[in-house]
């Protein structure tokens, strides 16, 4: 029978109370040291044929009968009233089958702060209109002749600008975002500088990083009578399914989400998008099938952004290296519309052992692109500052980094006062220093032009997964399994840790195993694919689901084969038992059965209440600078994490490696440029927005902890997808100001700065 | 100073276009002939009339390799290239690789490395390895580097996909062998 249980879950930096419906029995996590057949085993992608052949069908590559394609007008003001819109030569031109505009679409709410086609455009590539037409090319040469009449409105771009009194107002209410800061305390800051020996102090700044999935997004809309198919590149289909519904006024019946395979996400496909609402309405005008694909340009004006930062950040310690108080103020560019701002107080708050802390956060509007989610959103720029100053703290102490980490190690989480569920911090900062050989003597100053440093910095973030989530494990009459579940695989390998995590409970083999994800209509619900949450929150439910159809196996079983169900086992497709002459494959069982198809249910359980159930890591950076040119080269990484048990170390390796690429990127020279006096971007495309390449890859070492965390869910595993990205930057900045015995407080790294910090 | 007007010589250049031309591309070794506007690219003549959607659009100018095909043994990006321009030539797609239903070896390394993310370069990653690969057997991994660096890849696969490489620089020697014996 379901219960419906009221439980807190965390989310990327955030707490939420929220009732969720839950069934079956609880399964207690696999002991540590049982013999697993798939679990933990490195496992090729199941899916790496039909992405490997190029037949993998993603959202850009789905083309339909008589399919029309959108592109959508986008505003070229920073901020603008739209004064008149005629769209009327462009419905003239051969091959349009339709002009959408805030003229002939009903006026939808979107983002909070907006419409879908709003009379105000508040930053440069804000939607306007969207052409309908036979080909892309027409389509874009009919967006040339909509002549809309803007009235220019006064603009601001710069976040602490934008807090002044008197700066040109984003949205009516003002330009903080819910028209005051975030404030967290605890014990009394005052008293905790009052009592340090020693204080430091300093302003950190970090840029707007744009995701440049190679997907871009995009969706291709049908409608077949009153029911409305939309293939999306989301990591959320049932949050894209709900949005569509609410907006359109559609029951979520009418309303199908499909998203096979998608090229990248990084965050940025969390939520629904414009576009997708726009190809609906357009197949609806039409009556043809719709396909928006934004390009690389749109890409980087309008889907989002890890938002920059200012963060004036201050330590307070004892001389023996003792925390007394932590103070952040932060000041975050949410750009124009907001619904998700990133949490940059989290490791503040939480890293280290510290009883004074305050963080404060402005999250601002401003006339530019509006942000999103990006890997471990906030927890990537906070760490920079935190682990920046530490090191600064450091050296003031004439203590080793590492030695002053280890020293404020936090045994539990500071912010509830609840245990760690399984902390291995101090394992991963053994293991990388040994790994990496730390020796922050050994490097240091010279008067050479090439200069090496040493650097590192840590890791927290939740990873927790949570519930609701749910998953079906079909048998088939052949002893075949279907996993079926509304989840998403964004390239982090969810369809095959869910066929390990199957196979492993039904005992069946792997290659029996098929997963079916990424459809509304016929998997159960999963959340989004984000928050390095997916194998945490559906890996159990599966779990759960295989559980039960194995239950129900062995029922079946007992009675054909007549012999005592307890007597029963199943191993590689066999039952087994002492009552048998010998094994029987189950198909051999189900066969007789006149195609019964056993179906077992699972979902997730609450996360445990007395504890917080988090993951950790560290990570040692290595680099060479070249003073006369600036640039910084990363020579190595080694990084430990610990996520609790690794399912598959293959793919897992595959996302520390990426993860920590993404990171060095976003070191050195990810930003997006804004022209100050016109808002535009000036660097929106794969040439001028550089995103590591082959060349810039350095070594890369890395270990898990890999320790089945007990109480986090019963498989004892947590997120990995974020992880890594999060002490890269840091590990990176701390070497490089190691190497130049000048620190560079803001990101990215890059060769202009570091000549500058030279005195260049 | 007055110069002498000089008329340029005539070079007869056939005009096609601006509206639909017809074409053949030899695509995977099969004759196809289609009806596109000049301005088409071979990326769009690819996905959109043949519906060989492995190459991928992610920037179509020429920034992320991920339309990588091969023209003449030669990797190009598909985007950058216009159909008309790539008549009579030898254009080969990821969807060209696999033969009798079996993976080609770069394929397969491809998988067992783990040189994949998302998946949405690869098909691009594969074909610049294939390029690679047939000009230089046994490739270094800096070679393996450079030859890779105009394919982009955001979720950071490259370590995985030099290993790939190199992989597969040894499972086609060792096929190499087996044929010689």
């Amino acid at each position: 029978m379901p219960k419906v249980i009221k439980t807190k879950t965390e989310f990327e930096g955030r707490t939420l109370e929220e009732y969720v419906v839950v069934e079956g029995e609880g399964l207690e996590p696999w002991e540590p040291q049982a013999a697993l057949r798939f679990v933990g085993k490195s496992t090729p992608r199941i899916d790496g044929p039909e992405r490997v052949t190029g037949k993998a069908l993603y959202t850009a590559d789905v083309q339909l009968p008589g399919m029309l394609y959108g592109k959508i007008l986008r505003s070229p003001h920073p901020h603008a009233k739209i004064k008149k819109i005629d769209t009327r030569k462009a419905e003239r031109f051969p091959g349009v089958r339709a002009v959408l505009s805030s003229q002939n679409t009903p006026k939808i709410a979107f983002r909070r702060q907006t419409f879908l086609f709003d009379e105000i455009v508040r930053y440069v590539g804000d939607e306007v209109a969207c052409v309908i037409a036979d080909t892309e090319e027409i389509a874009q040469d009919a967006l040339e002749l909509i002549e809309v009449e803007y009235e220019p409105l006064p603009f601001v771009l710069d976040p602490e600008e934008a807090l002044q009194p008197n700066a040109p107002k984003v949205h009516p209410s003002g330009n903080l975002l819910n028209g005051e800061p975030e404030v967290y305390e605890r014990g009394d800051l005052k008293e905790g500088f009052a009592h340090a020996d020693v204080i430091v102090e300093r302003t950190f700044r970090t840029q707007c990083a744009l995701h440049n999935c190679m997907e871009p997004h995009g969706s291709v809309a049908l409608w077949e009578g009153d029911t409305l198919t939309v293939w999306d590149s989301t990591q959320h289909i049932f949050g894209v399914r709900e949005g569509l519904a609410r907006l359109l006024g559609l029951p979520l019946h009418k309303v199908r989400v499909i998203k096979k395979y998608m090229g990248g996400g990084f965050g940025s496909k969390n939520n629904l998008g414009k576009y997708t609402v726009i190809a609906a309405l357009g197949a609806k005008m039409t009556g043809r099938p719709v396909k928006v694909i934004l390009d690389r340009h749109e890409e980087n004006l309008a889907a989002g952004n890890r938002p920059s930062s200012v963060q004036r950040l201050k330590i307070g310690a004892k001389r023996d290296g003792t925390l007394t108080a932590l103070e952040l103020k932060a000041i975050v560019a949410a750009g124009a519309y907001c619904l998700w701002p990133p949490s940059v107080g989290g490791p503040a708050r939480e890293l280290y052992l510290c009883p004074n802390v305050r963080t404060e956060q402005y999250t601002v509007f401003t006339n530019t692109g509006p942000l999103s989610a990006f890997r471990a959103p906030g927890y990537v720029e906070g760490t920079f500052a935190l682990e920046s100053l530490m090191d600064e703290l450091a050296q003031e102490l004439g203590m080793d980094p590492l030695e002053l980490r280890l020293k404020n190690y936090a045994e539990y989480d500071q912010t509830t006062g609840r245990p760690y569920s399984t902390k291995g911090l101090r394992e991963c900062y053994e293991r990388g220093a040994k790994l990496f050989g730390w020796n922050l003597k050994k490097k240091g100053e010279t008067r050479e032009r090439f200069r090496r440093g040493v650097g590192m910095a840590s890791q927290i973030w939740s990873g927790n997964g949570m519930p609701p989530a749910y998953a079906l494990v079909k048998i088939n009459p052949d002893g075949t399994a279907t996993v079926i579940t509304g989840t998403q695989d964004i390239g982090t390998g969810t369809r095959t840790v869910l066929a390990q995590i199957a196979a492993e409970e039904l005992g069946f083999a792997l290659e029996k195993i098929s997963v079916e994800l990424g459809d509304t209509q016929t998997g159960p619900y999963a959340p989004l694919s984000a928050g390095s949450m997916t194998v945490a929150s559906v890996g159990p439910a599966v779990r759960l689901a295989a559980h039960e159809a194995r239950q129900q196996l062995l029922d079946v079983a007992a009675q054909v084969l007549e012999v005592p169900r307890e007597s029963l086992t199943i191993a590689d497709g066999l039952l087994h038992s002492s009552a048998l002459p010998k094994p029987v494959a189950v198909h051999e069982v189900l066969k007789n059965l006149e195609n019964f198809m056993i179906i077992g249910r699972g979902a997730r359980a609450p996360n445990p209440e007395d504890v917080t159930v988090n993951t950790f890591g560290a990570q040692f950076a290595e680099v060479l600078v070249d003073t006369e040119t600036g640039e910084v080269k990363v020579e190595r990484i080694v990084a430990v994490h610990d996520s609790g048990r690794v399912i598959n170390p293959l793919t897992l390796s595959s996302q520390i490696e990426g993860g920590i690429i993404q990171g060095l990127g976003y070191a050195l020279f990810e930003q997006r440029v804004l022209d100050r006096s016109t808002g535009i971007v000036v660097n929106d495309n794969l040439e001028n927005y550089k995103v590591p390449t082959a060349l810039d890859v350095p070594e890369i070492v890395f270990e898990m902890v890999d320790r089945p965390d007990p109480k986090a869910n019963n498989l004892g595993a947590k997120g990995v997808g974020e992880p890594p990205i999060i002490p890269t930057a840091a590990a990176i900045a701390n070497a490089v100001t190691n190497a130049l015995g000048v620190r560079i407080y803001e990101l990215p790294i890059t060769r202009e700065r570091v000549l500058k910090a030279l005195g260049r | 100073m007055a110069t002498k007007a000089v008329r340029p010589k005539r070079v007869k250049i056939p005009v096609r276009g601006p509206g639909k031309t017809p074409i053949t591309l030899i695509v995977n070794g099969q004759a196809h002939e289609l009806l596109v506007e000049p301005r088409r690219t071979l990326l769009d003549a690819l996905r959109k009339d043949l519906g060989l959607t492995g190459a991928k659009k992610a920037c179509d100018e020429g920034t992320c390799g991920a339309c990588t095909v091969l023209l003449d043994s030669k990797p190009i990006y598909a985007c950058m290239a216009l159909a008309i321009e790539c008549e009579g030539r030898a254009i080969e797609t990821i969807e060209g690789l696999a033969r009798d239903g079996k993976l080609h070896p770069i394929q397969q390394a491809f998988i067992e490395e783990d040189a994949l993310q998302c998946g949405f370069c690869t098909p691009g990653q594969i074909m610049a390895v294939k390029a690679l690969l047939d000009a230089n057997p046994s490739p270094t991994l800096e070679d393996v580097k450079r030859a890779l660096s105009g394919n982009l890849c955001r979720c950071g696969a490259y370590p995985k996909i030099f290993k790939a490489a190199l992989r597969a620089a040894e499972l086609l020697e060792s096929l190499r062998a087996r044929h010689s014996h």
